[in-house]
């Protein structure tokens, strides 16, 4: 079986463009969740590491990343194995030269990954939050934005050979990550579960009370969740259709799947909360919708809503109990992006092969794209970031920390109205 | 521990490779991926323990 770009018709192509615009809302809102996340005196660099992260990740993904990532069609290095053509890394040419931006699928794809590969290296900066530095987030974007991510969505999205185990051998139709579960969110929380290695806890996190940190904005963190909602539909909508060959009459389908999980996902989240702590939370419960988003991605035009609410409710089981049990083995993430996107991404990866119905040996095929996750993105993105760590030292000193990455790193905090900014900085 | 345990998440996607090249019936494939995955698993933890620091340290 021969792997096929996407063909969309001109109402599709205009469909798919509009989606595309929505997408980032969601990059938007997740900056919006870091922050509101993070402490005040952190909050102004929160969001311009955002920004910056966003422009670094877009720029080298225009360099070389495309080259890497490559589409269906285009040039390819191969190696052939006992007869085999496997396809293993794009081969296009750099700074995205050769492709005509005319409403192509090829353009499309090339248009809509900018977004996605700035959203995933926007996502481990909600671990880091209030002591990684503006300068190592952006080399560290600059390396998931051109090695990383585009190697993997190559195998995925690129005809690669996660792709190509449904022609080759007989595993459904290759690995299926329609909205990105796999490619956009599990490799950014696979990175940000690295950071949260090399940069260790914040200060304070677990001396004296041993209380948690809490979030200084919720309202923040909760419009954050609204806005990636919207910009999610657009995220699964153009997904389905570039990646996972879903037809235009099928959007209402995955926006209903959308709707559905996350809400499932909330519902159980709060749930659980409520049973344990005897009070929903809020924090939780954000991060419950946002699993929910995130856990449908990759079969989103490919289950029926029944199935959306199953896949939903078990992301919100997960989500409190991971949430805190990377609390008490000593992982600082401020913003629980390890939970939501390296967990919930790995549940979409099965649940596709679960759900995904009509496709034998479908499960296998994602049981291989989770093995790539855990065994190429992860330790990769760890030696990199490792090595990168070692000429570039990503985390703040201990006084700049104390002070605010505000005050430290730019000089200036977010809300000079409301805090009285002097000598003697508190802990808290 | 630490490198053990890299060494492990890759060698697991190496078996899982293995798999689809040279293996072409379904169930040997299946045990095969398993394997891997399993051996990643164990890669994931030792992973996980290097990082971990007893709370009394912290």
């Amino acid at each position: 079986m021969q792997l096929q770009p996407a063909a969309l018709t001109e109402t599709g192509t205009a469909i798919c463009t509009l989606c595309i615009f929505l997408v980032p809302l969601t990059a938007a809102g997740l900056a919006l969740v870091n922050t509101g996340f993070g402490r005040s005196r952190s909050a102004a660099h929160s969001l311009l590491s955002a920004m910056c992260v966003f422009a670094v990740a877009a720029l080298v993904y225009l360099m070389i990343g495309f080259a890497f990532q490559g589409y269906i069609g285009r040039p390819a290095h191969l190696l052939s194995i006992g007869g085999r053509q496997w396809n293993l890394l794009g081969a296009d040419r750099w700074m995205m030269r050769g492709i005509v931006f005319d409403g192509s699928s090829v353009s499309l794809v090339a248009c809509l990954q900018l977004f996605c590969v700035a959203l995933a290296a926007i996502i481990p900066l909600g671990t880091g939050a209030d002591r990684w530095k503006l300068g190592p987030s952006c080399a560290s974007a600059a390396l998931l934005a051109g090695i990383t991510y585009p190697i993997f969505a190559h195998w995925v999205w690129g005809g690669g050979w996660l792709a190509q185990l449904g022609g080759m051998a007989s595993c459904g139709s290759g690995a299926i990550d329609a909205g990105g579960a796999g490619v956009i969110q599990a490799v950014g929380g696979l990175s940000a579960l690295s950071i949260a290695w090399i940069l260790g806890p914040r200060h304070s996190k677990y001396e004296s009370s041993g209380m948690a940190i809490p979030g200084h904005n919720m309202v923040m963190v909760l419009f954050g969740c609204a806005l990636m909602m919207v910009g999610w539909l657009g995220l699964d909508s153009a997904g389905a259709l570039l990646f996972a060959g879903a037809s235009v009459n099928s959007l209402v389908l995955i926006a209903a799947n959308n709707v559905i999980t996350s809400s499932a996902s909330l519902v159980t989240a709060l749930i659980v909360t409520r049973v344990r702590y005897t009070k929903p939370d809020a924090s939780i419960g954000a991060n419950g919708f946002v699993i929910g988003l995130v856990s449908i991605s990759g079969a989103c035009s490919l289950v029926s809503p029944v199935e959306a609410a199953a896949i939903g409710m078990v992301a919100g089981l997960l989500v409190p109990f991971s949430v805190e049990w990377l609390d008490r083995l000593g992982f600082d993430d401020p913003t629980g992006a390890i939970s939501v996107y390296a967990l919930g991404g790995i549940w979409g990866v099965i649940a596709t092969g679960a759900f995904a119905q009509g496709r034998p040996g479908q499960w296998l095929a994602q049981a291989a794209m989770l093995s790539a996750l855990l065994g190429f993105v992860l330790p990769v993105t760890y030696c990199l970031n490792l090595l990168l760590n070692r000429v570039y030292p990503q985390r703040i000193g201990k006084d700049g920390e104390r002070q605010g990455l505000d005050m430290s790193e730019l000089g200036a905090g977010a809300y000079p109205e409301l805090a009285q900014v002097t000598k003697d900085y508190l802990f808290r | 521990m630490k490198a053990a345990g890299l060494f492990l998440l890759f060698a697991g996607l190496a078996i899982v490779l293995s798999a689809f090249v040279l293996l072409s019936s379904t169930s040997p494939r299946a045990a095969f991926v398993f394997a891997g995955i399993a051996i990643q698993i164990l890669g994931l933890f030792l992973t996980f323990r290097a990082h971990y620091t007893p709370a009394e340290e912290r």
